[in-house]
């Protein structure tokens, strides 16, 4: 059985305009030890659907359809008090934004200590204090700094400290939003070479936000491509890298340049992300597709496995 | 490739004074500096993009602000075609300002909210007092054909607030453009930007170069990016320039330590390829008391004692151009760790 499993979600966020369809019909699965990246463009809805699993939606936003499944229970309809006992315990999230993440008016140690009381109210202050220590050893910071404030931490060092909080109570799940992006490029492969480790380690499921698909090569094992609220293409890294089927999939893997390979110009994807409080009609990325055709005006495609484990949502695929 | 400079920067040095509060100010003598350029010289030829790269706090947009005399030099020698603009003031670079210009970082905050796209591109061209009201209005149809918003009626009368990120960038870049200049300092013109529309602005770009026959101090963090455009490319750290020469040389035959870690960081979109897992430690020094001899040492994986300590490495030229700035280049340990 997945650790997770999310069925269908769609989540809307209301404004005065309208409602806005952030997340519409995604499906994925997590399982145990294994990573999966959510990729996309801004406004995909890839924060958007990990907010949703943790149910952290800021007040406008909601979750309408489809279910995601936990630990034989759907996170979806949970109550409050119960999803409570699943934030931390069971899913953590390491926020966006190393920078900001912090509260600037309280020492590193002190805010991972909080998580562990809020969380895990049986356990006495210097229990946590002595677990903050063994939790900053992990992930490579000073124990003796827990003692300072966020300021006096460099930005790797923040980054650090958010995913110790991440693991302050022995999370199964791990959701990792731009863990990378604000950092230097030398300090941002020392963060995810230390989460590929914790990873294996703690044999930790993860799920990795990110706009980078290298990050995404290189750390995960499954990744979800979005589109507009909707999914393009799924299923193993190996195969969606090396045969993208999407033309989404194909054009950012054009925009994007290894430095390994051969050098060649670069191509973008024309146009832009659609707006989704009116969202084009049929398929999504029409508007910005070369290869589309009258059907994909009409109807929407349905995402269909092409290969083994590999699933996408294009009428020009089978 | 004519070998013409259009700028030449040599030794330039910036270091900023550190504000000390009045009471602090008795108890420290000595007063400090971020060093945060501290003796850097390159060319850049005329219808070449340099690239600039390094971490943040490594100076690279200092460097590029000082070149266009947006900061003063502490010292250093600027020359632009021939032309020794290190001690000019504002009213004598304003000529110039026409022939060098700059594409900023952010497009959300660089152009002026209350601005038409008509009004930022005839900006430059009022304040230079090039043209009548009809030329400038010719002026500003054809540079939007060249930044590709067309037809241009649908743009002129736009905000910002009404145009995609990409589309913000491609008119802050067209601003940059309209006076035809020789030389542009494009400083991460498109980290801001969503991956999809980043190729388009550094295609553009590439377009204007050939087109107006300028050059590009291109500065970036992104490594692949910057192979993608630069014909050559300087390596920095803490205020010092530590390898430079041209681009698939400092890409593929990477001399300093430094600039191979910067290298082997860069992730591949390429799950197949298994990179090693060797990073190397800590993060950037300070730049007010940056470490002693090579600025590198102390994160260094092949610094040997007490040398790289105590002395500071020259820039040395191996070969066609190809400078770098170590001390332990050509050695067995050198070898060994550039091999992995």
């Amino acid at each position: 059985m997945p650790t997770l499993e999310v069925q269908d979600l769609v989540t809307h966020y209301s404004i005065m305009r309208g409602s806005v369809k952030a997340v519409d019909g995604v499906s994925f699965q997590v399982e145990k030890g294994e990573a999966l990246g959510l990729a996309g463009e801004s406004g995909c809805g890839k924060t958007t659907a990990a907010l949703s699993i943790l149910r952290l939606l800021p007040s406008n936003g909601k979750i309408v359809g489809g279910h995601i499944l936990f630990r034989n229970m759907d996170l979806a309809t949970l109550s409050i008090n119960d999803m409570r006992k699943i934030r931390w315990n069971a899913i953590a999230i390491v926020f966006q934004g190393a920078m900001n993440a912090l509260n600037p008016v309280y020492k590193v140690g002190d805010q991972i200590v909080e998580a562990i009381l809020t969380h895990e109210p049986s356990t006495n202050k210097s229990e946590a204090e002595k677990r903050v220590a063994k939790l900053l050893e992990m992930v490579g910071v000073d124990p003796t700094r827990a003692g300072n404030y966020p300021h006096e931490f460099s930005g790797g060092m923040r980054q650090r400290a958010l995913i110790a909080m991440s693991l302050a109570c022995n999370p199964e799940l791990v959701i990792a939003d731009e863990p990378g992006t604000a950092l230097d490029v030398i300090v941002q492969a020392q963060v995810l070479k230390l989460l590929r480790e914790l990873k294996s380690k703690l044999n930790l499921s993860m799920i990795l936000i990110t706009h980078d698909l290298s990050i995404i090569a290189e750390t995960c094992e499954k990744t979800v491509i979005m589109y507009a609220g909707k999914v393009a293409e799924y299923g193993d890294v190996v195969g969606i890298f090396k045969e993208p089927l999407h033309p989404y999939t194909q054009g950012l893997s054009k925009a994007f340049p290894s430095i390994k390979a051969a050098r060649t110009r670069m191509a973008s994807i024309p146009g832009s992300p659609p707006d989704l409080l009116d969202p084009p009609s049929g398929c999504r990325f029409r508007p910005r597709c070369s290869y589309a055709m009258d059907i994909c005006k009409t109807d929407e495609p349905a995402i269909i496995e092409a290969s083994k484990g590999h699933f996408v949502a294009c009428h020009l695929v089978g | 490739m004519s070998e013409e400079p259009v700028i030449k920067a040599e030794n330039l040095v910036k270091w900023f004074p550190v504000r000390m509060g009045f009471l602090s100010s008795f108890f420290t003598r000595r007063e400090l500096f971020v060093k945060a350029v501290d003796g850097i010289s390159f060319n850049v030829n005329r219808g070449e993009i340099y690239g600039l790269a390094g971490e943040s706090g490594s100076g690279k947009t200092t460097t590029g602000r000082l070149i266009l005399k947006l900061a003063e030099l502490t010292s250093g020698k600027i020359t632009f075609k021939d032309e020794d603009i290190t001690n000019y003031s504002d009213a004598k670079m304003k000529p110039l300002r026409g022939k060098m210009q700059i594409v900023f970082q952010d497009p959300y905050e660089s152009l002026n909210p209350r601005m038409t796209v008509t009004d930022i591109l005839s900006e430059p061209l009022r304040v230079q007092g090039i043209g009548n009201e009809t030329e400038i209005k010719e002026k500003v149809n054809k540079i939007l054909e060249d930044i590709q918003l067309v037809p241009p009626e649908e743009f002129l009368q736009r905000y910002p607030h009404e145009l995609s990120g990409g589309q913000r960038q491609r008119v802050a870049t067209g601003r940059a453009f309209v006076l035809s200049p020789e030389f542009v300092v494009a400083d991460e013109p498109v980290s801001m930007l969503d991956v999809s529309i980043r190729a388009d602005i550094l295609n553009l770009m590439i377009s204007l170069v050939e087109k107006y026959n300028a050059s590009i101090l291109y500065i970036t963090h992104d490594l692949a990016l910057a192979r993608h455009m630069c014909d050559k490319m300087g390596i920095m750290y803490l205020g010092k320039m530590m390898e430079q020469g041209v681009t698939e040389k400092v890409i593929y035959e990477p001399l300093h330590p430094y600039t191979h870690a910067l290298i082997s960081a860069v992730p591949v979109p390429d799950p197949t390829m298994k990179r090693s897992d060797v990073v190397i430690k800590g993060e950037i020094p300070s730049p007010i008391a940056p470490p002693s001899g090579c600025r590198f040492h102390t994160r260094c994986p092949i610094a040997q004692f007490p040398v790289c300590k105590e002395k500071e490495p020259p820039l040395v030229d191996h070969g066609d151009g190809h400078l770098a700035a170590c001390h332990m280049i050509g050695t067995a340990i050198w070898k060994k760790d550039l091999s992995k």
